[in-house]
């Protein structure tokens, strides 16, 4: 089985973050990244996939900056068998939908069996790429998994969780996927899987631009939290925390 | 959550300060993220019930850190001596006995058995220990022989085609769990240090037993044990080197080990300071937090600039190894440095912790406890000076 998983290179999660001067994104200066969390689920899951099939390729695929080949490689590591730099100089501002265009160019020559992409990414938290990505390549798409089994004769079963409590899917091949927590425990790399990362194929292929739909116009920092209020102390405080919760707050 | 790697990844190795290579970082951040992970939350839960975790072992094994220094004929990764300090020092962030263990069994268990075992006993033993199916350890220090491991008693007397050991050893570091003990034995009492062999003893030999190691201060999630040698027969082709250079054969031993303990300690300084960073930054008094009280403040910036030192000195010390030049005094210097740095800041991080660092609900006091180890183990502060000394003045 053939299967791609899309990963994206995000600021690591405990980033101060920084508005940059032309007020329109975060402050690259001082920035370290990392693999974003749901997309590490994701690339587990294809080589877990790979693993129960017995036969099969893993391509890890992403577009961004030259440096996004440490997570292509951490991805090598983990047991993922060639990987794909979509070199991107705008990466840092580009909207959902030229992401999703770009990505499935690529994927539409690789034509895999299966698409794997995080729920999210941990940076822009917009979880649109996986399903625009889908809609693109016209394959069915469940997202939010946190089950998944490959069935006989190009099946497959999904469970996703949703609001209401889980929900089964049953869908052909070839299809995407978006991984939830919950999918999987994503695998260190450990020595071997280090050392023969190093022996493995990173390509780099520089992307024609397609243009954004939509632009950051500002960008800026949440409002500092106000300082909490102890309306009351025991029984005789409900009254008043109950207005407080009504009126003030206007939460129940 | 996994934590945040280097933002120059993928500059050229640079060789010299602190630039790491792809490969070193990748091990790095890989350990990292298996410590935080795996290794702290058990870190309290070991320390309260004197408990050696198993299933942690089996963890490190699984990921090839016993391996990193050894060559992949034998099993290992081939990735030298500073990303095998990476792997102790990151481990040692969040837990001091487990990267005790870890050090103890690479550099005083494995090493000495891949650098003088000869084919025959390198190839018997050494990939079994990095495979993680034996443990290794080191026994020296008997009750009445620590620092001057001169005056070893354990005897062992050649008879047909075997050697009978006879002694005890203390203090030894995994022997419960390990597959093969190196020890230190007096051959020749009549020539001194230079009578002293040293031996590979494989586990289950009957004459050979263990018992049961003393609660300790700190590192109390480390194994040790007493080894108690009663008539042991050895095969005779278990001597470690030739006959008579086992007081050579440890210094040199030791030399190394003392980079990888110099980790330990760099390990669990910067964890006390990480921690009590953290906390410094949250506890307000005086109505501010404590990170803007110039007192602690102070304490911080004192503790940033000599954990940034130690690193460069076990660093240092690890690349010339790495490169085949000599080491000994480096070695001596980090590991002399960050042990007691790791006194200093774990010292510092319960001061600023206040109360709460007084508690064991709070890691800082197991920190500073396990810190201890790191003044006295592979050579005290006192030895460490000795052969520093030696080394700036010149030998007579």
């Amino acid at each position: 089985m053939k299967i791609v998983a899309c990963i994206k290179r995000v600021p690591a999660t405990e980033t101060q973050a920084k508005i940059a001067a032309n007020g329109k994104g975060l402050e690259p200066a001082g920035v370290e990244y990392m693999l974003s969390f749901y997309d590490e689920i994701a690339v587990e899951e294809a080589i877990r996939t790979k693993e129960r099939v017995g036969s099969g390729e893993v391509i890890v695929l992403t577009l961004g900056p030259a440096e996004a080949r440490k997570e292509l490689v951490e991805c090598l590591a983990k047991g993922a068998d060639r990987a794909i730099l979509l070199v991107d100089p705008a990466w840092s501002s580009r909207d959902s939908l030229s992401t999703a265009k770009l990505l499935a160019a690529k994927i539409g020559e690789l034509a895999p069996d299966l698409v794997f992409t995080g729920r999210v990414a941990t940076d822009t938290d917009s979880a649109a790429v996986g399903p625009m990505l889908a809609t693109l390549l016209g394959r069915g798409c469940v997202t939010d998994v946190v089950k998944l089994t490959i069935e006989g004769g190009g099946k497959l079963k999904a469970e996703r969780e949703s609001e209401a409590g889980i929900e089964m899917y049953e869908l052909a091949l070839p299809a995407l996927i978006t991984c939830q927590k919950g999918l999987n425990e994503p695998r260190y790399a450990g020595l071997k899987g280090i050392m023969a990362a190093k022996k493995k194929p990173v390509e780099e292929v520089a992307v024609q631009d397609v243009p954004n739909q939509i632009a950051v116009e500002t960008a800026q920092l949440p409002p500092a939290r106000k300082e909490g209020r102890i309306v009351g102390t025991g029984a005789a405080a409900v009254p008043a925390l109950l207005e407080a919760l009504r009126k003030e707050a206007q939460v129940v | 959550m996994r934590t945040a790697t280097h933002a120059q990844y993928t500059l050229p190795r640079l060789e010299h300060g602190l630039e790491l290579s792809n490969d070193q970082l990748a091990i790095r951040d890989m350990v990292r993220e298996f410590a935080v992970e795996e290794v702290a939350p058990l870190a309290h839960e070991i320390d309260e019930n004197h408990r050696f975790p198993v299933e942690t072992w089996k963890r490190i094994v699984e990921l090839g850190l016993p391996g990193i220094p050894f060559p992949e004929h034998l099993g290992g990764s081939d990735q030298g001596t500073l990303a095998y300090c990476l792997a102790v020092e990151e481990i040692s962030k969040v837990c001091g006995s487990t990267g005790l263990t870890l050090a103890a069994h690479v550099s005083l268990g494995t090493y000495p058995i891949f650098a003088w075992g000869g084919d025959k006993l390198r190839n018997a033993y050494v990939p079994k220990l990095i495979a993680g199916e034996y443990m290794g350890a080191y026994g020296l220090t008997e009750p009445g022989a620590g620092s001057d491991s001169g005056g070893t008693r354990t005897t062992a007397v050649l008879d047909g085609d075997s050697y009978v050991l006879n002694g005890r050893k203390c203090f030894c570091t995994n022997a419960n769990h390990a597959g093969t003990v190196i020890i230190t034995a007096v051959t020749d009492k009549s020539l001194g240090p230079k009578g002293i062999s040293a031996f590979v003893v494989p586990r289950g030999i009957a004459g050979y037993h263990l018992e049961k190691g003393e609660k300790k201060l700190g590192m109390r999630g480390s194994d040790w044990a007493s080894l108690v040698f009663e008539d042991a027969r050895i095969p005779r082709d278990h001597l470690l080197g030739p006959e008579g250079e086992g007081f050579k054969t440890f210094m040199k031993t030791l030399e190394g080990g003392r980079i990888s303990i110099g980790a330990l300690g760099l390990g669990i300084a910067e964890g006390a300071y990480e921690c009590a960073l953290k906390y410094a930054q949250e506890r307000e008094a005086f109505g501010k937090k404590l990170s803007d009280q110039q007192a602690v403040g102070f304490k911080l910036a004192n503790m940033a600039m000599e954990c940034e030192i130690g690193k460069h000195l076990v660093y240092h010390a690890a690349r010339l190894k790495d490169a085949g030049k000599s080491y000994g005094k480096e070695a001596s210097m980090a590991k002399l440095y960050t042990s007691e740095l790791a006194m200093r800041c774990t010292y510092e991080a319960i001061q600023i912790y206040g109360g709460y660092g007084y508690s064991r609900e709070y890691p800082v006091e197991r920190m500073w406890r396990d810190a201890k180890l790191c003044t006295i183990g592979e050579g005290t502060s006192e030895v460490q000076r000795m052969i520093i000394a030696r080394s700036v003045i010149g030998r007579k």
